[in-house]
């Protein structure tokens, strides 16, 4: 063995990386609702959820972390920017906030709350006790997999994926409909 | 200490694999130096190329024909004074250009120099470059948003329209060409960057010219997508000068300005890698199938000590041609130097290529190697570079719906009957 290659064999994904991803992410996500001003939120929203990509990254998922990235990051947030960028930010922050949906947010909140902790106290005997050691050199082809199946045969997710592909073609050509005039 | 460093140039795999973060962190700091002198000299070439194309000299004062003019601005710009509209979103401003640049440099992590020489290999090695450069129209967007004034809030809107169509188009051809990487007895493809490489070498072709030309037409969409990224000419509409004054950048000055035009070629020089490792074999030499006797290999890695060769002997011919006034002396003196040092390392690289090739001393071969993976892999992705400024001086600058309607309605199009192409044919053939 290569003496070069044994120094810091140990995982680098430490549970202080999670603490960090996970602070970030609820920080960020507590900036996202409590800015006025809608591109701060926006920006804020854009590290929570690279947070969250970060968090996927140490559960040994790249591939849904590359996705999270390209897709929410570097998509749907540009999207949103764009909008609102529109938008003039002074007077949006001056004028009250018309809809008075606080208690029903905070009922949902609250009640997602106790479903975590409820997990969280009687779930322990369910779930694992440590984290399951996947190999992530293959994490891309293991979801192929899934979704394709390998070797004829139909995979586990074949038909769900292709039902849900068929949904956001109905949801492009909505939007396509409901911006154009005449097609 | 030196038996550490000789156990690691023998090293089969990067130093992400291997687990070991400092030599991760060395990689990542000479990557990161090497980028910063790339860019300078660039930006230099860039100049002198654009000049020339239009019969003008361009920079000649600061050093033999301005090669110190990088330096001298570079310096012009930490000098000078920084900025910040007060009307703008101080902090947005202020953390607009980090995001740029960090785009721009993270994806350097995967890109594969060599088997072993990147700091890491991941699984998903391009999605992850794709996806972290798409960050990079971040920067621009925020920049021109915070800056608070008209210009540069339509130069990022036109950014973010133009990133997010192009973005389709360059997803697709990628996609064709990682399809082309399952061709072999097993199967199944790779997202690695590294493996993505060690899949042409299997199949002892370049995916530019697989199933020609289905290869070439998707490697041509990325091309012409990855200038539309990276918001270069003939697609810099974002700062387009006769339009918006500078674009998303206009009220930027000094240093902050500076790191957009770092990002802007960092960006550049990471997507021609990109490119590079997808269809023109990575780090392979030409012909390594064909031409594999060992005297084709010598004669094939006598090539990094001959390029510095012959830049030592332009050096040389210019210290030659200097006019012969005193007013010219420190100049030649200067030239005549820098030709000696590039002379010295073309030297050292013969010493490497001939001791390499000769003995079985195993680390001289491994190093020989490694010189010829990055020798090669630079030299294709230079070519890029060279491509990017002569674009430049070739083509006029698009409209916006032209831009849009050749994103949508000729490059989508193309790219997804290039895919499905692709995929048919590779069943048929399998």
């Amino acid at each position: 063995m290569n003496p070069a290659m044994n120094v810091g064999a140990a995982p680098v994904a430490t549970p202080w990386f999670f603490y960090g991803l996970a602070a970030a992410a609820v920080i960020s996500g507590l900036l996202v609702i409590t800015r006025r001003n809608a591109v701060h939120s926006a920006l804020a929203l854009i590290i929570t959820l690279l947070s969250v990509a970060g968090l996927y990254l140490m559960l040994y998922a790249p591939f849904v972390a590359g996705v999270q990235i390209i897709v929410y990051a570097g998509g749907i947030m540009v999207l949103f920017l764009f909008v609102i960028m529109l938008v003039s930010i002074e007077r949006a922050s001056k004028e009250r906030q018309f809809n008075r949906i606080w208690p029903v947010g905070l009922v949902a909140s609250c009640a997602l709350l106790a479903l975590f902790l409820s997990a969280f106290a009687k779930g322990k005997a369910l779930l694992p006790d440590r984290m399951m050691q996947l190999p992530e050199s293959t994490n891309t082809q293991q979801i192929a997999a899934m979704l394709y199946g390998d070797a004829g045969k139909m995979g586990q997710y074949t038909f769900t994926f292709e039902i849900a592909s068929l949904l956001l073609l109905v949801a492009i050509l909505g939007a396509v409909i409901m911006t154009k005039k005449k097609i | 200490m030196l038996n550490y460093i000789t156990s690691y140039l023998g090293s089969p795999v990067t130093p992400g694999q291997a687990g070991n973060q400092l030599w991760a962190l060395i990689y990542v700091l000479i990557i990161f130096a090497g980028v910063s002198v790339v860019v300078m000299a660039m930006n230099w070439l860039e100049r002198k190329a654009l000049a020339h194309f239009q019969i003008r000299l361009g920079p000649m004062r600061v050093g033999p024909h301005g090669l110190l003019q990088p330096i001298a601005d570079a310096l012009k710009l930490m000098l000078k004074e920084d900025i910040i509209p007060s009307e703008a979103d101080q902090f947005v401003f202020w953390v607009a250009p980090l995001i740029g640049l960090l785009a721009a440099f993270t994806v350097y992590t995967v890109i594969p120099f060599g088997p072993s020489q990147a700091v890491s290999d991941m699984n998903i090695g391009i999605l992850f470059m794709l996806g972290v450069s798409s960050l990079g129209v971040l920067g621009i967007v925020t920049a021109g948003w915070a800056s608070n004034s008209h210009y540069p809030l339509i130069g990022a809107l036109r950014s973010s329209a133009q990133m997010v169509s192009y973005e389709v188009a360059m997803g697709l051809a990628v996609v064709s060409a990682i399809l082309m990487t399952s061709l072999n007895a097993t199967g199944t493809g790779t997202l690695s960057m590294i493996g993505i490489v060690q899949a042409q070498q299997q199949q002892g072709i370049w995916f530019l010219f697989k199933f020609f030309p289905l290869g070439f037409i998707a490697f041509i969409i990325f091309a012409i997508a990855m200038v539309a990224e990276t918001n270069r000419a003939p697609f810099d509409l974002a700062e387009a000068e006769s339009e918006l004054t500078a674009g998303f950048h206009t009220e930027y000055s000094g240093l902050r300005w500076s790191l957009f035009m770092l990002a802007e070629y960092a960006a550049m020089i990471a997507v021609s890698a990109i490119a590079v490792t997808l269809w023109l074999g990575g780090w392979m030499r030409p012909f390594p199938n064909l031409l594999n006797a060992p005297v084709w290999e010598f004669i094939f890695s006598l090539f990094p000590a001959l390029t510095f060769a012959a830049l030592a002997g332009f050096a040389l011919i210019g210290t030659v041609r200097m006019p012969s006034h005193s007013f010219f002396k420190i100049q030649r003196i200067g030239l005549g130097v820098f030709a000696l040092l590039l002379a010295f390392i073309a030297l050292v690289l013969l010493l490497i290529a001939i001791v390499g090739h000769n003995s079985d001393n195993s680390i001289a071969a491994r190093t020989r190697e490694g010189i010829d993976y990055i020798y090669w892999f630079m030299l294709k992705v230079s070519i890029f570079m060279y491509l990017f400024i002569w674009y430049r001086a070739t083509w006029p600058r698009y409209r916006f719906d032209q831009l849009m309607r050749v994103g949508w309605k000729v490059m989508l199009p193309i790219s997804l009957g290039v895919l499905i192409v692709t995929a048919i044919v590779g069943v048929v053939v399998k």
